[in-house]
């Protein structure tokens, strides 16, 4: 049996994709990935038209996938996150058909159970033998884990697995085994190594994002969850990041012993696992150099599907064990409802990711985000696209005080008690539109370019075209 | 209660808007170093609206202002002063009539606003050997005076020696300084700490200060300033011996003594003294923070 | 009233800062660039001619870049750039 074949072209004609099926993409390659963009030229210069794509995220790399989209060589998109060179884009309506966001959880239950099927699925994979058992761990395009593409690989039709490092039969320290794997293609690059992985992932030196961080890691430590057996997730961006550094001052001075870190990892994580605050990483995408290394060389450090992280339909994912996850947010409205999906003059900008699955799962789920950004609040009376409902976030930390969902009696007066400056939220919202002014409410066009749909496979918002003025 | 003053750069607005944030206890609107000589009046009138419009809350407000020999000062006193910052600070004052000066024109200033006279106060910046051989009759010049800042960047250039992490060049400085304020019955602020990222060399230049007897310190970095307040603050032994001390004195006047004891030793005034200051910091900082780290 | 004789400008282009330009003019005109004119345009703008009044400035010509600079920044920086083009350019 030889899986082996000689191009993208052939294994694309081999998997019989024809005009109107689906294709899937995982997004571990980051703003470094190649193989979307070499598949898709592959597919329009074969004439195929009318896919649906299934990428888990899309970012600036992948603009030539806009001309597809004119060209209707792509009429339909579904995915997690959109960066804003894309985004922007769709927001202006160049689709007829909207896109459809889901969450990390959100999108493997919906490949599992037969919702979004997919035709033929392509495997970006840093190192693969020549029977498609394959890895992020090594090769010199390594991203770490590959948790984004389990689904994909055990669920779609065909599978393509398209590598830059294809080694002899048989690869033992695999991610994806060759039991779901049709052919494996061997090209020159699968992406950009300084695209794919951060070098080092440092914390923010803007005082506001640390002044909040150390809010946060307050908050936290009075939350009665910083205990043994602690779990945590926490974003790469900015102060949650910080909040991070904050919290391991504490659990190292107070000898707390977590059991699990989660979430996509970076080297500040590692560095907490290395220094006895978790037990485990449970790792479903890494972030910088320091993660890889990791995943590759710290059995405690461990690889977790898309499913396993935050699947709604598993019997169980690791967000509900989760104790606190640190989230970011481009805006919270009065009833905690928090948007990631577009930015302050409505454009598309990102996704839920994980966030609406860790905040769903998460004991205690918060944000931190500054009062306002470039003269823009915030908090809002009702945010311009929900991503995560308000029901599942607890806490909104600020620089000016820390708002408490008014469902969370219990932790509200445990912040009190700690002298944290707890404040109505619609109080933090007068704070900021006495600083910055009340802006004026955006218009917002007619034309739907995009569904948000829930890790329960409802719809939680509709994103419209953001008009010309 | 100021343990740490934060300087923030006067004609810069991000870093301005947030100063409250930062958890200094004192931020520092600097019109002098930070802000090259085309850009004064910019500066100026922007720290003028920012006091004029936002809010600093548990934040006090210090403006520092050119020095007098130069064209910018009176424009500095004339914009903010009418502004009621919690304190205005002067530079490379060198001499009790330098303050004289100031406090003359800023009276001026007050009168013509409608203010009572002696509103804002001052807390003179000794930067020059001059002013550290001049510091307790700068201290005693008016009434102005609450509290005194060594800047030891500055004066090691006048002293003709390189300053240090160690700091014994200031070494003398820092005790004069100390002993004058004492002997004024003010304030006295440290010279800031000016590595940025050396995390363990700001704690034990904060713990020296402390040591010599500064009331707080400086700062140019947010970073440093989360070590300033725990250092200056009173320790939990500190905090309990001062309920102690007031225990003690209740049981004693119930009993009808007259001298109390704590621990054998008999409890004078300056002990008194020393309590009551250590519980209102404490309750300040419990009332800020919830309690001490 | 009071007069603008130069053309002169005030502030940066910096995060949370206004750059502001000023020439003498006829009459009081304002436009306005900003990474926030969907939601305080206007506001700008009447702040702008706000400041004006304040100066009793009628015949400036006035631009403004604004990156996300409250409303107190915007005035500062207006307030220079008026009061650097009463003097004669150095």
């Amino acid at each position: 049996m030889n899986k082996v074949v000689n191009s993208i072209r052939e294994a694309i004609k081999l998997a019989g994709l024809k005009d109107g099926m689906t294709i899937s993409f995982h997004h571990h390659l980051r703003n470094g990935d190649y193989v979307l963009n070499m598949v898709m030229a592959e597919i329009a210069d074969m004439g195929i038209k009318d896919l649906t794509v299934n990428a888990s995220s899309l970012f600036d790399i992948h603009a030539p996938l806009l001309d597809h989209i004119k060209n209707k060589v792509v009429t339909k998109l579904l995915t997690d996150y959109m960066s804003a060179g894309i985004g922007h884009s769709i927001s202006m309506g160049i689709m007829d058909t909207p896109v459809e966001f889901r969450s990390h959880g959100g999108r493997p239950a919906d490949i599992e159970l037969g919702r979004t099927p997919i035709d033929v699925a392509f495997i970006a994979a840093p190192t693969s033998d020549t029977m498609g058992n394959c890895t992020g761990k090594y090769g010199k395009s390594a991203c770490g884990s590959l948790g984004y593409a389990f689904p994909d690989a055990m669920n779609a039709k065909k599978v393509v697995v398209i590598t830059d490092n294809l080694v002899d039969y048989p690869l033992i320290d695999y991610s994806i085994p060759e039991i779901y794997i049709d052919y494996v293609v061997k090209v020159d690059e699968i992406g950009n190594p300084a695209g794919i992985v951060s070098g080092t992932t440092k914390i923010t030196r803007d005082p506001v994002g640390l002044a909040m961080a150390q809010m946060a890691a307050k908050v936290i430590k009075s939350s009665g969850l910083l205990k043994d057996g602690f779990s945590f997730q926490t974003g790469a961006g900015g102060a949650t990041l910080a909040a991070a550094k904050f919290l391991k001052e504490i659990m190292i001075k107070e000898n707390i012993k977590g059991s699990y870190g989660l979430g996509g990892i970076t080297g500040y994580m590692v560095d907490m696992l290395n220094e006895g605050c978790f037990e485990a990483l449970l790792d479903v995408q890494c972030f910088d150099l320091k993660a890889v290394e990791s995943i590759r060389t710290n059995p405690k450090h461990q690889e977790v599907s898309a499913t396993h992280y935050a699947g709604p339909n598993a019997k169980s994912a690791a967000v509900d064990s989760l104790d606190v996850v640190l989230l970011g947010a481009t805006e919270i409205d009065t009833d905690f409802n928090v948007n990631v999906n577009t930015d302050s003059n409505g454009y598309i900008m990102g996704g839920s990711g994980g966030h609406s699955d860790t905040a769903a799962g998460a004991k205690l789920a918060m944000i931190i985000a500054p009062l306002s950004r470039s003269r823009l609040p915030i908090v809002t009376d009702r945010v311009n696209c929900i991503s995560t409902p308000g029901r599942t976030i607890d806490v909104l930390v600020t620089q000016k005080g820390v708002a408490v969902n008014p469902a969370n009696k219990e932790l509200k007066q445990r912040l009190v008690d700690a002298a944290i400056p707890v404040k109505d939220i619609h109080e933090l919202k007068a704070i900021a539109e006495s600083i910055t002014g009340v802006p004026q409410k955006l218009k917002k066009g007619d034309k739907e370019v995009a569904k948000v749909i829930y890790r329960d496979g409802t719809l939680l918002d509709t994103i419209y075209n953001v008009p010309v003025m | 209660m100021r343990r740490s003053m934060l300087f923030l750069p006067g004609n810069n607005p991000n870093m301005i808007i947030n100063g409250d944030v930062l958890g200094s206890d004192s931020v520092i609107l600097d019109l002098e170093d930070a802000v090259s000589p085309a850009e004064k009046d910019a500066a100026r009138i922007l720290v003028r609206n920012t006091l004029k419009y936002l809010k600093f809350e548990n934040c006090e407000i210090i403006v520092r202002i050119n020095s007098i020999d130069t064209e910018y000062w009176k424009d500095d006193l004339d914009e903010i002063v009418p502004l009621k910052p919690d304190l205005i600070m002067p530079t490379k004052v060198s001499c009790a009539d330098d303050i004289r000066t100031i406090d003359a024109y800023m009276s001026e200033i007050e009168k013509k606003h409608g203010m009572e006279n002696n509103t804002v106060h001052l807390i003179p910046l000794i930067e020059t050997a001059m002013g550290v051989e001049n510091a307790f009759e700068i201290a005693k010049s008016t009434d102005r005076v609450v509290a005194m800042f060594l800047g030891g960047e500055d004066l090691t250039a006048d002293l003709h020696c390189k300053r240090t992490k160690v700091g014994n060049e200031i070494s003398y400085a820092r005790s004069r300084m100390v002993s004058a304020a004492r002997a004024a019955g003010i304030d006295v602020y440290d010279t800031p700490f000016t590595d940025v990222n050396d995390d363990e060399g700001i704690r034990v230049d904060c713990e020296l200060a402390k040591s010599l007897g500064f009331t707080g310190k400086a700062s140019i970095s947010p970073r440093h300033v989360s070590v300033i307040n725990e250092v200056f603050s009173p320790s939990h032994k500190d905090v309990d011996y001062a309920y102690e001390v007031f225990e003690a004195i209740k049981t004693a006047k119930e009993l009808g003594k007259g001298a109390i004891a704590l621990h054998g030793k008999m409890i004078d005034k300056p002990i008194v003294e020393r309590a009551r200051q250590v519980i209102s910091m404490y309750e300040e900082i419990v009332r800020r923070n919830g309690g001490l780290d | 009233m009071n007069k603008i004789i130069s053309s002169a400008s005030a502030g940066t282009l910096e995060s949370s800062d206004v750059y502001i330009e000023v020439e003498p003019s006829e009459n009081n005109e304002v436009s306005v660039e900003s990474v926030v004119l969907k939601q305080f345009g206007d506001s700008i703008v009447k702040t702008a001619e706000s400041v004006l009044d304040e100066l009793d400035i009628k015949n400036a010509k006035v631009h403004i870049i604004d990156k996300g600079a409250l409303d107190c920044v915007i005035r500062a920086r207006l307030e220079t750039a008026l009061r650097r083009a009463e003097k004669e350019n150095k």
